[in-house]
């Protein structure tokens, strides 16, 4: 069973005047199957974990451990994490100009399968994957992400999610800017995804409103750049309840 | 992209793209078109038409000091119907298609010493492309080339230029009355080639003129693909591909003059640079005469920068003589590959040579597919492969 484990992980940015540490010792195991939310305030680091974990350049990990089956993660390349399984839906994903949608989706999974999907079984695979997430088959020959709106953007994540199958997903922020129409098909998305029972999920979020639909085995409080205490659902009715504050008193925010 | 716009003469266009609104495709050129090379001053480099163009790299094609010592081999290779033909200068066809803008095409034309006309007679339709070899064997080069198509005569002419040369050569196209000519120029020359060259198209009435001109080699290319339109009616697309590699100068300077009713002309040309002091030049001039009411015309240029320290002069120039028109437009942009995309097509385990690759794919996919020719397509895009190995290498 897959496993990531993270350990006392540190993380800085380079600001003006000099690194900034904004990953302060993270310490998180998420398996195969299960669901982890993680909560916080803006600027407390919960991005900032997701792109580390992915490999962005922009971060450089200062300490701590990553590994995924006892395999360094740390050490791998970008694309190298994502062929290993690790998967990290964006909350603004970029535009590529000249490339399009089915085009990537192909590349995509060629590289992350080891080998190029038949052609026909690729075909039906996608159609059936995109009229799942309510997708537009001309989206298939639209650039990637190119003019796409907010909500059409995530629907293209998770459809990457569906097809790519990892083993550890992270979503950062998957439901921010979408109306609850977008919230509910995305969700089903990554609840059709869960219910393989091959992925464990690490959902980073603002907001509760995404638990309705995707229900959490583990919630996650995370402020000033670690996670600062951790229970099951019923810690997000206590955040849905009470709000950050009791975690951000004392200046303890970035 | 967008549909065509009236956009008046001078205005800026969309994109990171300055735009020399000061000149205008009238005064820009520094002295008038001539065929005496003696009517054009040796250029300092601060002209309008040369300010680009580094001068020292000419191999002395701008000031007289080259001298032509053959070291080009040209084959032909032409369906039987056909007819080709080794004239003088003073032959009524060599020349008539436009008369040299520059001091080095004007060189090209005083210096020449026969000029290669290959004739598809009227009403012919080839089925087989004519293909001109051009081979550089390291020497210095005068040329004129003309390719007249008869009335209604329909043919594709593929003019590929490889190894190393000093050459400067004109081309001329002359179209009869509903011809269809479609023209592949590849520039393949190897990294010390320097090639200088006036490519004129004369359309006759209700003729189409299609031309794919792909640079990838030489120390320096600088062409000048120009359009005049006979007789009304007439039709020219014109599409562009170069991929600028470090040190490499590229520079492809359009005119499209609409002086009679009712032609259309499009353009599309698109960059790809990568490596250290790699430099594009795309000047796209229209000028739509007073004469030219009902014209159709719309212009576009992007480039793409793959790696700090290349360079893109993108210079959209439309004047605009009449409000009696269909359409005119133009547009420029240049982008970059940048860390962001690369991360994104990474993080969905596409290496990053493969991620380049991509990109640069589908950026010239749309050009290439214009050309028609298979093999001509899988060569160049097995090129476009080979660049982006070189640079990652």
């Amino acid at each position: 069973m897959a496993t990531l484990e993270i350990h006392d992980l540190h993380v800085s940015v380079e600001a003006e005047n000099g690194p900034r540490e904004i990953l302060k010792g993270v310490d998180l195991t998420v398996k195969q199957g299960e669901t982890h939310a993680i909560m916080g305030p803006n600027g407390s680091g919960k991005s900032t974990l997701a792109y580390s974990l992915a490999g962005h350049p922009k971060y450089t990990i200062t300490g701590g451990t990553v590994t995924l089956d006892g395999e360094d993660v740390l050490e791998m390349s970008v694309d190298e994490r994502a062929r290993a399984g690790v998967f990290l839906a964006m909350q603004y994903p970029v535009e590529v100009p000249g490339v399009s949608v089915s085009n990537f989706l192909r590349t995509s999974a060629t590289a992350v399968r080891g080998e190029a999907p038949k052609l026909r079984l690729w075909v039906k695979e996608v159609k059936e994957a995109m009229e799942r997430l309510q997708m537009d088959p001309a989206f298939a020959e639209r650039n990637v992400n190119e003019g796409f709106s907010g909500g059409e953007k995530k629907r293209h994540e998770i459809l990457q999610l569906e097809l790519l199958k990892p083993k550890i997903a992270i979503l950062d922020e998957t439901d921010s800017g979408l109306d609850v129409d977008a919230l509910r098909t995305v969700s089903e998305g990554v609840n059709r995804v869960r219910e393989s029972g091959e992925v464990g999920t690490l959902l980073i979020t603002h907001y509760t409103r995404i638990l309705r639909y995707i229900k959490p085995d583990q919630v996650h409080v995370f402020a000033a750049g670690r996670i600062v205490e951790s229970g099951g659902a019923e810690l997000a009715d206590k955040l849905e309840a009470e709000g950050y504050e009791e975690y951000t008193k004392g200046g303890a925010t970035l | 992209m967008a549909e065509a716009q009236n956009i008046p003469a001078g205005s800026t266009t969309t994109g990171s793209i300055a735009v020399a609104a000061e000149s205008t495709v009238a005064t820009r050129m520094s002295a008038p078109p001539s065929y005496d090379v003696a009517d054009f001053p040796v250029p300092h480099g601060r002209e309008e038409e040369w300010r680009f163009t580094p001068l020292a790299r000419l191999k002395g094609l701008h000031d007289g000091t080259a001298v032509g010592d053959g070291g080009i081999l040209v084959t032909v290779e032409a369906p039987a119907d056909v007819t080709q033909e080794t004239v003088d200068r003073d032959d009524p066809r060599v020349g008539k298609a436009g008369t040299p803008v520059d001091r080095v095409a004007a060189q090209a034309y005083t210096s020449f010493e026969k000029a290669h006309v290959v004739t598809v007679p009227k009403d012919t339709q080839l089925t087989e492309p004519i293909r001109i070899g051009v081979q550089g064997q390291g020497g210095t080069a005068f040329g004129h080339q003309v390719i007249e198509l008869g009335a209604f005569a329909e043919a594709v002419v593929v003019i590929d230029h490889t190894g190393d040369a000093t050459l400067a050569a004109n081309v001329d196209y002359l179209l009869g009355d509903g011809a269809k000519l479609t023209v592949v120029s590849v520039q393949d020359w190897d990294d010390t080639a320097v090639h200088v060259g006036q490519h004129n198209a004369l359309i006759g009435r209700d003729a189409s003129f299609k031309s794919v001109v792909v640079t990838f080699g030489g120390d320096l290319v600088r062409l000048h693909p120009r359009v005049a339109y006979a007789a009304p009616g007439g039709e020219a697309e014109l599409y562009g591909l170069y991929f600028t590699e470090a040190g490499q100068h590229q520079e492809h300077r359009l005119m499209v003059d609409h002086s009679v009713p009712n032609c259309r002309s499009h353009v599309t040309y698109k960059g790809a640079l990568q490596g250290d002091d790699a430099h594009a030049v795309w000047i796209g001039d229209v000028l739509i005469q007073a004469s030219a009411t009902g014209t159709d015309t719309y212009e576009l240029n992007r480039n793409l920068v793959l790696t700090d320290g290349a360079r893109v002069d993108s210079v959209p120039n439309l004047e605009i003589e009449t409000g009696e028109i269909v359409g005119a437009g133009h547009a420029s942009a240049t982008g970059r590959f940048d860390d962001e995309q690369l991360f994104y097509l990474m993080a969905r385990g596409i290496p990053a040579e493969e991620a380049r690759r991509l990109v640069v794919r589908g950026f010239f996919a749309e050009l290439i597919q214009q050309i028609g020719l298979p093999d001509v397509e899988e060569r160049l895009m097995r090129k476009i492969e080979a660049e982006l190995e070189a640079a990652a290498a």
